[in-house]
């Protein structure tokens, strides 16, 4: 299978290249817009900051590739806020692909720390990604912003408020939570993702 | 609901793991690798792998197993020991490893932790701090605990927190090794106090001190090594342990 992660400047994408090679795929890393558009899976993971990311993007002319996509597209944690329609952080317009907008977190007591960072259960589970789920499975989180619940909510997770865990709209999936750093239930969804 | 976290802490010099173990499975038990494997598929929720090598050579040594921890593991992985600037900060994440520790360097040179915190972010960089309860109160120490300083624990962790630390990992001197609980009314303090989250280390020695740690000392994360290494507690019946008391954990 030919498996293509998209090459931006957002972050440690090591772990993502190492748990695929786990399932037996040796990804590609490219801004190639030839080679992402020939993939047949694409990979979008990464974490930095929103406006810094859709800048380079833009300029590599890799938001329209993104957005034209026709195969599969797993975005994670930044990528999963990139393909919205807008973020807080930097205050940037995105890809637009959910059509629903990027909040910063408010710590509503003490206890709430920002960034919400560990292990939180998925609940409300459904797309192909989460095939074999029951809801109440733990995956790995590390965010400061959030996307609200919308139409494409694809799970939900509590934190200060009930947010999007993951997204689905057609050929378009997203986590916000690092599968590649779940354990074996985020090697389970990157399986799904793969054998979609 | 986020879960309280479970961290096994691994000493590392010149690459095996210098700590014990009674694990019968292990091809390797001196393997760091093989070992987090283990802690990994038992339910550790984190791991952190300290490197207590001085030479430059085991620093090579180290990033080298850092480099097969992040190929093998698929859970979160701090490592510490021997951070000083930002470019042994590029070369760990480099490496894989998704946090760093920083402990005596951020001491000497607070800005460390902003420049770290600019550079790759808040969440990657944890804020180890070893103190001692003393007639003075809680006095911050360097070089693993052998050289005082004029810092108070409370002032320092605070600074840290201010100045952009994604995580303290506090180490109470008295209670490490002693095995009688960790120091509760401390990281109740620190909890208080910080905005961050907060990881207890030093003083377990039985299941219930980690229920303690979270209930009294209200840490986010509770670390320890030999119980875990010498299987005096086994991860997996320390977290059913915890279920049952309603302390929210990863099963």
């Amino acid at each position: 299978m030919n498996v293509a992660i998209v090459k931006y400047n957002a972050g440690n994408i090591y772990s993502v290249i190492h748990a695929l090679t786990r399932l037996g795929v040796e990804p590609l890393l490219t801004d190639d817009p030839e080679k992402l558009m020939a993939a047949d899976k694409v990979l979008f993971p990464g974490q930095g900051e929103a406006s810094n990311a859709m800048q380079y993007l833009r300029e590599h002319k890799l938001d329209q590739v993104i957005r034209d996509l026709k195969q599969p597209i797993l975005g994670i944690c930044i990528g999963q806020q990139l393909m919205c329609r807008h973020s807080e952080e930097g205050n940037v317009d995105c890809l637009g692909i959910f059509d629903v907008d990027v909040k910063r977190f408010l710590p509503q007591k003490h206890e709430d720390k920002v960034p919400h960072m560990g292990w939180n259960t998925l609940e409300e589970t459904k797309s192909h990604i989460f095939n074999g789920f029951c809801g109440g499975e733990y995956a790995y989180f590390v965010h400061s912003y959030y996307v609200p619940i919308c139409p494409d909510t694809a799970a939900v997770t509590n934190y200060i408020q009930p947010f999007s865990a993951a997204m689905h709209k057609n050929n378009f999936y997203a986590t916000q939570f690092h599968p590649e750093k779940s354990g074996a239930v985020g090697e389970r969804i990157l399986k799904n993702f793969l054998e979609l | 609901m986020l879960a309280k976290r479970i961290i096994p802490c691994l000493d590392v010099k010149d690459g095996m793991t210098v700590k014990g173990t009674n694990f019968v499975n292990l091809r390797q038990a001196g393997d760091p690798v093989e070992l987090g494997r283990t802690y990994s598929e038992q339910g550790a929720d984190e791991l952190v792998f300290l490197d207590i090598t001085a030479s430059h050579e085991g620093r090579k040594t180290f990033a080298d197993m850092v480099q097969r921890v992040a190929a093998t593991l698929s859970i979160p992985f701090t490592v510490g020991g021997g951070i000083n600037e930002l470019k042994d900060v590029d070369r760990l994440l480099s490496a894989g490893a998704d946090k760093v520790s920083i402990n005596s360097a951020a001491i000497r040179r607070p800005e460390l932790i902003d420049e770290i915190a600019n550079h790759f972010g808040s969440q990657v960089c944890v804020v180890a701090i070893d103190a001692r309860m003393d007639e003075k109160g809680w006095t911050c120490y360097l070089n693993g605990g052998r050289i005082p300083t004029e810092r108070n624990l409370f002032d320092w962790a605070k600074e840290a927190n201010d100045r952009g630390a994604g995580e303290i990992l506090f180490t109470s001197m008295n209670h490490d090794g002693v095995k009688t609980g960790f120091a509760n009314e401390a990281l109740a303090q620190l909890a208080a106090d910080l905005t961050i989250p907060v990881i207890a280390s030093g003083g377990a020695g039985a299941m219930e001190h980690f229920r303690e740690a979270f209930t009294e000392g209200h840490a986010d994360a509770a670390l320890a090594a030999s119980v875990f290494h010498f299987g005096e507690i086994k991860i997996p019946e320390l977290k059913q342990y915890l279920q049952a008391q309603n302390i929210i954990v990863r099963q």
